[in-house]
């Protein structure tokens, strides 16, 4: 049954890319009503995505030196938001001395998006690596922090009460029931931040950069160049999806005996 | 041998129990002055009709709660919180979803510091003996509910506590499956001897399973009444005495709106 479904399933899915190719191609390749200036056929974005990968022109870089730095940024924002924002987020849900300082900033920064915080950053660090890495930060923060919180304020009663029948320190309390509690949460949090820091890392690029995907785009948007343009679209889904493949896996083996949340 | 000894000696001592509840919206009492004696290994089953102040009791009797007056004493001394000498089984599953089976049973001893082998161990013999063997390291979500109640109760097992309270157990099981596990909850207290609180408002399940019952009345509860049952195990819910004791606590117990 389960099976049936998710083969089903893919070959829907093969079905409805193929005919959206399929589209694609007929109107600019055989009918040719499009101009290739504006929207140039698949085959032409094809060609341009494997040329991209020996060929630093028109805009300085192999796709793959594009692709590294845009990953680079984003991962060192991204991995600094978990390692402080788990913790943080826990210690506010724990321990009401914590949440009673840290709350008020953080509710002051939580409805301002990522990207805005750009201009700024541009004008305190720079175009460069920190500036970037700081407006990841800021964007993937918020709801790792966010999801850790309420998975601790999900720690069920009767579970700390059989804990503490078994003499468990507040410590172990927290260790070993509200972290597992929290768990499935946390993962929430950690993938919703990878879809914010990757659309913040690109929005980033657009507006300020040397390099990175986003700064192919728009170099490319200068010289109407809309294969290109295409082939960073594609790449920045591709990579966008293998990081999120990558973290349901961990998931999977992370959360045990539990459905998802 | 000493069977009869054993019997007399109080294992829970509870005297001028009372318990009021306050918030907002001003304070309900809950519980009046009950005074309560269990004595070693004795199954002891709490009935009253919904609502009455069931689990607000075996809270204070255990320590989960403070009692408002009163004091309760386990094997002489007074407590205030809960302890690693008093175990529970909770209705629902109160199971840690994130560990296996045998992660749950071993909890207790491994919070405790007890090394590995040693838990293990003992571990292993309580979920032998509430019929899991093969079921280690499964997670409780792939457990029917009878299993996830007989792991409860493993877990609760493995602590060696002096009193197990059980509240309303088997109240979320099908009828069939409370059959069975009353059948086995008697099974297994027989092989690991124990002073046990079990609270139910099911009479029948009460008769099956109690040494005697304590008869609660609505709120503000207090003990209506104490039956001493003392036919011989395993009993039979269709015996004439079984039955006239059935319908004569059913009569005395208060109803409920
Ligand atoms: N923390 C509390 N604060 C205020 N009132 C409470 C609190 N806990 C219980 N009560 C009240 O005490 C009464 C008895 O509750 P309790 O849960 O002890 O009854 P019970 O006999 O266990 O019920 P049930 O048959 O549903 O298990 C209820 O009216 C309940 O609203
Ligand atoms: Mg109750």
């Amino acid at each position: 049954m389960q099976k049936n479904k998710t083969l089903l399933y893919l070959i829907l899915s093969i079905v409805s890319l193929a005919l959206f190719i399929g589209i694609w191609y007929y109107f600019t390749a055989v009918l040719q009503i499009v101009s290739p200036k504006t929207l140039p056929s698949p085959v032409k974005v094809f060609t341009t995505f494997i040329d991209k990968f020996t060929n630093p022109n028109p805009d300085g870089a192999t796709l793959l030196v594009h692709a590294l730095s845009s990953l680079k940024i984003t991962l060192t924002g991204y991995l600094t938001a978990i390692v402080i924002g788990v913790p943080l987020g826990i210690a506010m849900a724990w321990y009401p001395k914590v949440d009673l300082y840290v709350r008020p900033i953080f509710d002051l920064l939580k409805p301002i998006p990522g990207v805005a915080w750009v201009p700024l950053m541009i004008i305190m660090l720079g175009i460069g690596f920190a500036s970037k890495v700081t407006v990841i930060f800021i964007s993937a923060i918020v709801p790792v922090l966010l999801n850790s919180y309420s998975g601790i304020k999900q720690t069920r009663d009767v579970h700390i009460w059989v804990a503490r029948t078994f003499g468990a320190s507040d410590w172990q309390m927290l260790t070993r029931i509200a972290i597992p509690t929290s768990l499935p949460y946390v993962m929430t949090g950690i993938r919703v931040a990878l879809g914010a820091a990757w659309t913040t890392i690109v929005a980033a690029e657009l507006i300020a950069s040397t390099e990175g995907l986003g700064f192919m785009i728009q170099q490319s948007r200068g010289i109407y160049r809309p294969d290109i343009i295409i082939v960073g679209m594609v790449t920045i889904g591709i990579i966008g999806s293998v990081l999120g493949l990558l973290l349901m896996l961990i998931e999977s083996v992370l959360v045990k005996g539990r459905s998802k949340v | 041998m000493d069977e009869a000894r054993h019997m007399s000696k109080s294992i829970i001592v509870a005297q001028g129990i009372s318990k009021t509840f306050t918030n907002k919206r001003g304070s309900t009492k809950v519980i009046e002055n009950i005074n309560l004696e269990v004595r070693e290994n004795e199954f002891l089953c709490l009935v009253g009709p919904g609502q009455c102040g069931k689990t607000t009791a075996v809270n204070v009797l255990s320590g989960l709660e403070p009692a408002s007056t009163g004091t309760v004493k386990i094997n002489g001394k007074t407590i205030t919180r809960p302890g690693p000498d008093r175990g529970f089984v909770f209705q629902s599953t109160a199971l840690y979803p994130w560990l296996t089976v045998m992660g749950n049973v071993e909890y207790g001893p491994k919070v405790r510091g007890i090394k590995k082998s040693e838990r293990r161990e003992k571990a292993q013999y309580y979920i032998n003996l509430v019929g899991l063997e093969g079921f280690e390291h499964s997670y409780p979500n792939q457990l029917s509910g009878g299993m996830q109640q007989r792991v409860g109760i493993a877990r609760a097992y493995c602590n060696e506590p002096v009193v197990l309270f059980m509240d309303q157990p088997f109240g979320a099981l099908d009828a069939q499956t409370r059959y069975l596990m009353q059948e086995e909850i008697i099974r297994i207290w027989e092989t690991a001897k124990r002073t046990i609180v079990f609270v139910t408002n099911n009479i029948e399940e009460a008769i099956y399973l109690a040494d005697r019952i304590v008869l609660l009345t609505n709120t503000p509860t207090q003990i209506k009444k104490e039956y001493k049952i003392d036919f011989p195990r395993p009993r039979d819910y269709t015996d004439p005495d079984f039955l006239a004791l059935r319908e004569e606590i059913t009569n005395e117990m208060d109803k409920t709106l």
